[in-house]
């Protein structure tokens, strides 16, 4: 029995939908309803939420010292994204174009990450960023390196060397999350690049133009769906990053994430805390509905 | 005689171990039309690759006006190309596609409009200008890439099957824009094709590949006429071929003695050795059907040749009737099988045999083709 149209087939779809959509809604639907009444209320008690139906929670979260928590939360994750997309797209166009028998094999070392637990993924970074780690270690060589040639020529050697601060700073989270969001860049890149036209390229190589005139006027602007999907899929997980600031930031780099998480726990500010989750999942939602809506402009643009 | 704008000296391309052409020497004259035939994985469009620039021979040279091409990347090239797939920008316009290489080219505004105006009436999209391809037809978006290339005035034009993704009627209309065009225009083109159709009657010459080498380069009705080996006689056109040994051959006539066919007899010499194996190719329509014992319509076809030669007989044991023509699949007495077509040249001819009707079948003295291999 063929169920494309569903229509046609209303029981049996209604049979193999109903058991996701009840999980749906026991799951996610229900909880972010609580959380999304608690966002009203106030506490009453150490484990009594009172809903009032008050607006104080989101008032106390338009401070400035929460908005710019935020900025900041955005800032951070457009820098990600767009580092991302910088190294994601001539890994991209890598893949795209080696050798057919390469391919699976690189798309494999691509998702590879995703195989490890995120917090081990984290720790190892860790360690090798550490004061005593192995990039500190490398550069101290080198250092020494360099001080051992200048004695070499005659010159004073350089003074003893002290580990750079790689570690707990907004540099850390930086590339931290850099680390975790590349595949979910190169992923969707790579699914637009590979299914372009080659002989649109051709065509552009044989009508005179150079290889980096062709990929900024026909390859860029051809995977420019893609590159949305990537940055909105890369942007979105970034912005709502927890576990990377937590673990490799230090005081100053704390995002929105991390300030939701201490009012669940630490300041046992259940109200608070789910006025600020409620903010910055309207804050998604805005640059998901942006997206689409250029989406359709393009869309009604070529018709 | 014309200057030859293409030289391919002993050009040959592997890829792996596999050689996808091997050894390939050839001249192609300015301002013809010329054609690369052959079936698929032959070599002929990593021929025509190679003279674009996107793929390098491993050995031999590629001469384009006489300048050796080594080294020298496609968009360096005197050449433009009309992709299979036609290959127009989706996100540009039309005039943007034609426009695109000669705003690379620094063509300053006025004469590029100038220029992309006259493209476009050329290949008769004129109006179409601010067209986006996805609101064209395959036919249209064809005529862009042509304009899109010919705008460029190159020297050599290539094209990459460029009618296989068109429906029957459309594809022989644009055969002959095609060959109109070219004329106008005096650029060479070079085109690759696996349909003999269109091979036929759209070249100058014709360049038959086989397995990577070029089995015979000949005009088109050259190629059709006289066929140099049966590969060539069984891939352009449709043929019967018997195997003979050579019985005779004088400078002005020769016979050669088919087990399948009979004795067949030619009005010219065959320079083969004398026995030898040979084959004999015969044009289901250059045999005519008869009823058997009409022995005096027979002989007076067949005038030239001694009694017993150039002469067949069996049994009808297919037809197709194709409106212009019908078909026969015929049994011959000793079993062999032959295939004649006959024209419909009233409309009640095709009543005129059956199945299981038994006819005889003649053929002049100049119509077999004997080959040596």
């Amino acid at each position: 029995m063929a169920l494309q149209d569903w229509k046609q087939h209303k029981r049996p779809f209604a049979a193999i939908a109903s058991g996701p959509l009840l999980w749906l809604f026991l799951f996610f639907l229900v909880p972010m309803t609580i959380v999304w009444l608690y966002s009203f209320g106030q506490n009453s008690g150490p484990a009594d939420i009172n809903i009032t139906g008050t607006l104080d929670n989101y008032k106390r979260a338009t401070e400035w010292l929460y908005l710019s928590i935020f900025g900041k939360s955005l800032a951070v994750a457009a820098l990600v994204t767009l580092i991302c997309l910088v190294i994601g797209f001539p890994v991209a166009m890598a893949i795209t174009f080696a050798p057919e028998k390469w391919r699976p094999w690189l798309l494999v070392a691509i998702m590879l990450p995703f195989w490890t637990n995120l917090l081990i993924r984290t720790y190892a970074l860790m360690m090798l960023m550490g004061s005593n780690g192995y990039a500190n270690q490398g550069l101290g060589a080198m250092w020494e390196g360099a001080s051992w040639l200048k004695t070499m020529v005659g010159l004073q050697p350089l003074e003893a060397w002290t580990p750079v601060q790689l570690l707990y700073n907004n540099f850390a989270v930086v590339l931290g999350l850099v680390y975790v969001h590349l595949p979910f860049m190169v992923l969707p890149l790579y699914s637009a690049l590979d299914r372009l036209d080659k002989s649109l390229i051709e065509a552009s190589l044989d009508l005179g133009a150079g290889h980096l005139k062709t990929l900024f006027t026909i390859v860029v602007p051809l995977a420019g769906p893609g590159i949305m999907a990537g940055v909105m899929i890369t942007l979105i997980p970034a912005l709502g990053a927890y576990l990377t600031p937590d673990l490799m930031g230090g005081t100053d780099s704390q995002m929105i994430a991390n300030v939701i998480e201490r009012q669940f726990k630490r300041a046992n500010d259940w109200p608070f805390g789910a006025a600020l989750s409620f903010l910055l999942i309207y804050a998604m939602f805005i640059l998901v509905a942006l997206q689409s809506l250029r989406g359709d402009r393009t869309k009604t643009g070529e018709r | 005689m014309a200057e030859p704008i293409i030289q391919i000296r002993n050009v040959t391309k592997r890829f792996g171990k596999v050689a996808a052409v091997d050894n390939v020497s050839l001249e192609i004259m300015a301002g013809e039309f010329f054609v690369l035939l052959g079936p698929s994985g032959c070599g002929k469009t990593t021929l025509l690759r190679m003279i674009a620039g996107f793929e390098l021979p491993t050995e031999g040279e590629i001469l384009i006006d006489g300048q050796d091409m080594a080294g020298i990347p496609p968009n360096k090239r005197p050449v433009n190309m009309v992709f299979q797939s036609y290959a127009v920008f989706p996100h540009m316009t039309v005039a943007d596609n034609v426009a695109y290489g000669l705003k690379i080219a620094g063509v300053g505004r006025g004469e590029r409009e100038e220029r992309v105006r006259e493209a476009l009436q050329l290949v008769s999209l004129a109006g179409f200008e601010d067209r986006k391809p996805d609101q064209m037809s395959g036919g249209q978006r064809q005529r862009v890439a042509l304009a899109r290339s010919l705008v460029m005035k190159p020297k050599v034009l290539l094209l990459d099957e460029p009618l296989s993704a068109l429906d029957a009627k459309l594809r022989a209309q644009m055969q002959f824009e095609l060959s109109e065009l070219q004329d106008h225009v005096g650029i060479t083109f070079v085109t690759v094709t696996h349909d003999q159709d269109e091979a036929l009657s759209m070249a100058g010459r014709i360049a038959v590949m086989n397995k990577g080498e070029v089995a015979q380069m000949a005009t088109p009705s050259d190629l059709y006429e006289y066929p140099a080996n049966r590969f060539v006689a069984d891939f352009v056109g449709s043929v019967n071929l018997f195997e003979g040994k050579l019985t005779l051959d004088e400078p002005d006539r020769a016979a050669v003695d088919c087990a399948g066919l009979g004795k067949v007899y030619l009005n010219h010499g065959v320079t083969g050795p004398h026995g030898a194996d040979v084959w004999i190719a015969l044009r289901p329509e250059k045999i005519y059907l008869h009823v058997p014992g009409d022995g005096k319509a027979i002989r007076a076809a067949a005038q030239d040749a001694p009694d017993d030669h150039n002469l067949a007989r069996g049994v009808i044991k297919g037809m197709s009737y194709l409106g212009d023509i019908t078909l026969f699949e015929i049994q011959l007495d000793n079993g062999a099988k032959i295939r004649v077509s006959r024209p419909n040249l009233s409309r009640r001819d095709q009543e005129d045999f059956t199945w299981d009707d038994r006819v005889s079948m003649h053929w002049r003295a100049d119509s077999p083709v004997v080959l040596l291999s």
